[in-house]
């Protein structure tokens, strides 16, 4: 196992022997923030774990590992996703963008990123990235028009528009992301400070939503 | 998970010649749940057969003025079509009442409607269950049950089917269409029959044969003049299954009910179509006392079990309140209100 050990990551252990049937694996080329990476993968690895523990990625979170609290969210093709629940062998050729692609290549940080920075919308940090991935297409999806559950009817139907980010729509569309810290207000200024679309009929706009939880709002 | 051969088919016939040499093969559209389900060894296929790079991912209106949706279509795309958000807005209101956007951004239509119940002892494999191993038992029916069915259910089986947007679809009266099976036939099946009751057989959640595929839903031309909304109960504000949901459309003539669709989710194994409450409707004068009587109607019929009478009515609110607020809302000839969250 001296070897093993060498590696930079010692989870790497683990892979299964090459005695595993080759029926059970296959050759993937991962596209990841700009590099191809071609690996041979059993076909049991999620592209997270693909993520982590094969190209030292280790941005994107394994929370539960069942996508139900989307710290491993990246973009697949630009639209958010959890990686858990992907597996590697099926995003062949797809374009993937982790936490660490977020930034400029000279290591800058994205304006959501100084955003988060700007607002404390984080603690421990561990679900960061996957916050960080999910608004980005939180920001996208809303550009682009798509509605969400809170959206109002007549903007619903309304394909043709942006969604305007009001707070109660952001703490909609991130809610596939969960945080114990509680950095959720934070969260949520700094989307909103990010969110470019303006809402096209300024005179049947609501007054500017305050960012902090309302108690007499209904929890149902 | 249990290891698995893996078989990426870029058309029908490669996917269901793929099925026919593996038999007991999965076929994969989003994935997620399927490979979560995998993960708890619930599910544990010796293949499994990609159908992400079959063509079926396009929305098309038919001539009659119908729409047909690919299977492969994803959850977040049938919520944001302008045709889904026009003309079928309870289906976009549905979809978007469940899971997460990364979920939607991945999950497929196909792949919606053959998702599996989200009951806790199903999932869990050191736990009897009827309908992941027929024969063992229900551990669910004396123990933890407050989100379980209250109509419908069997001895063998008290599960919840967990889509929303089949709800819908119901409601819609969409058709199912169905490629493969023994010789590559195609077939296509009412989306209200697509689901089963429990019966002796909870194993079967649907009336899909072994190796068929889901190829389209199509949506019948929306009843002009018609009026549909979804609600949806849940324990928290956003991504949760529902305790109980409701898809109706609504359509108002010369004073009387022309045309009523009324589902339940979250209340049964399958989507309830509520056939009792729509008889007595169809042809009333759409006032408060109709709309009661014939809710009440279709939930007699309610069997709850020892923690989960509350749905019943929920169930009764959200009906009677979804139904008088179409009412109104074609009475009044302006858009329907949507109620919040």
């Amino acid at each position: 196992m001296a070897v093993a050990a060498r590696e930079r990551n010692p989870r790497r252990q683990a892979d299964p022997a090459p005695t595993t049937a080759a029926l059970h694996r296959s050759r993937v080329a991962l596209r990841v923030n700009g590099r191809t990476h071609v690996l041979d993968l059993d076909n049991r690895v999620t592209l997270l774990d693909a993520l982590r523990e094969r190209l030292d990625l280790t941005g994107s979170k394994k929370g539960c590992d069942h996508g139900q609290c989307g710290a491993c969210t990246v973009l697949v093709d630009g639209r958010r996703a959890n990686s858990c629940l992907l597996l590697a062998v099926t995003q062949d050729g797809s374009e993937i963008t982790t936490v660490e692609g977020l930034g400029a290549a000279d290591g800058s940080l994205s304006p959501l990123q100084q955003a988060f920075l700007d607002h404390d919308a984080l603690q421990c940090g561990y679900c960061t990235p996957g916050q960080l991935c999910s608004a980005v297409g939180v920001l996208r999806e809303a550009a682009a028009g798509h509605p969400s559950h809170v959206t109002d009817a007549a903007t619903a139907a309304d394909s043709t528009r942006p969604v305007v980010l009001t707070a109660e729509e952001i703490r909609e569309r991130l809610s596939g992301n969960l945080c114990r810290c509680g950095a959720y207000n934070g969260i949520a200024d700094a989307v909103a400070a990010c969110s470019a679309a303006e809402d096209p009929r300024p005179a049947a706009r609501p007054p500017a939503p305050a960012l902090r939880p309302d108690p007499t709002r209904p929890r149902t | 998970m249990k290891p698995f051969a893996y078989v990426r088919a870029t058309s029908l016939q490669e996917a269901a010649a793929a099925y026919a040499s593996h038999p007991g093969s999965r076929y994969l559209g989003g994935g997620t749940n399927l490979v979560d389900l995998m993960k708890h060894g619930v599910e544990t296929p010796g293949t499994l057969i990609d159908l992400t790079r079959v063509p079926l991912d396009d929305i098309q209106e038919l001539p009659t003025g119908a729409l047909r949706i690919g299977a492969g279509v994803r959850n977040t795309d049938l919520a944001a079509h302008p045709l889904v958000r026009t003309r079928y807005p309870v289906l976009s209101q549905a979809l978007l009442a469940g899971a997460s956007g990364q979920l939607r951004n991945v999950a497929t239509t196909g792949g919606n409607l053959l998702q599996r119940t989200r009951c806790p002892y199903f999932q869990d494999v050191s736990k009897p269950c009827n309908k992941r191993e027929p024969g063992t038992g229900c551990a669910a029916r004396d123990a933890v049950h407050r989100d379980h069915a209250v109509l419908g259910h069997s001895a063998h089986c008290i599960a919840t089917h967990p889509s929303d947007m089949a709800v819908a679809l119901s409601a819609l009266d969409a058709r199912i269409e169905l490629y493969g099976g023994e010789h590559g036939t195609t077939r296509e099946v009412a989306a209200a029959d697509f689901h089963r009751l429990p019966g002796e057989h909870p194993e079967r959640d649907t009336v899909i044969r072994p190796g068929e595929i889901v190829t389209s839903v199509v949506l019948p031309p929306a009843v002009p003049g018609s009026r549909s909304l979804y609600r949806k109960v849940r324990d928290r504000a956003s991504y949760a299954f529902a305790l109980a949901s409701v898809a109706a459309v609504l359509e108002l003539g010369d004073g009387r009910v022309r045309h009523v669709a009324l589902v339940f989710g979250g209340l049964a194994h399958r989507p309830w179509r509520a056939a009792a409450a729509e008889e007595r409707l169809t042809g009333a004068v759409p006032a408060d006392e109709a709309v009661r009587e014939a809710v009440d109607a279709e939930l007699a019929a309610a069997r709850p079990l020892r923690d989960n009478a509350f749905k019943v009515d929920l169930a009764r609110n959200l009906a009677r309140d979804v139904l008088t607020t179409l009412i109104r809302s074609a009475s009044d000839d302006g858009p329907p209100a949507r109620p919040r969250p």
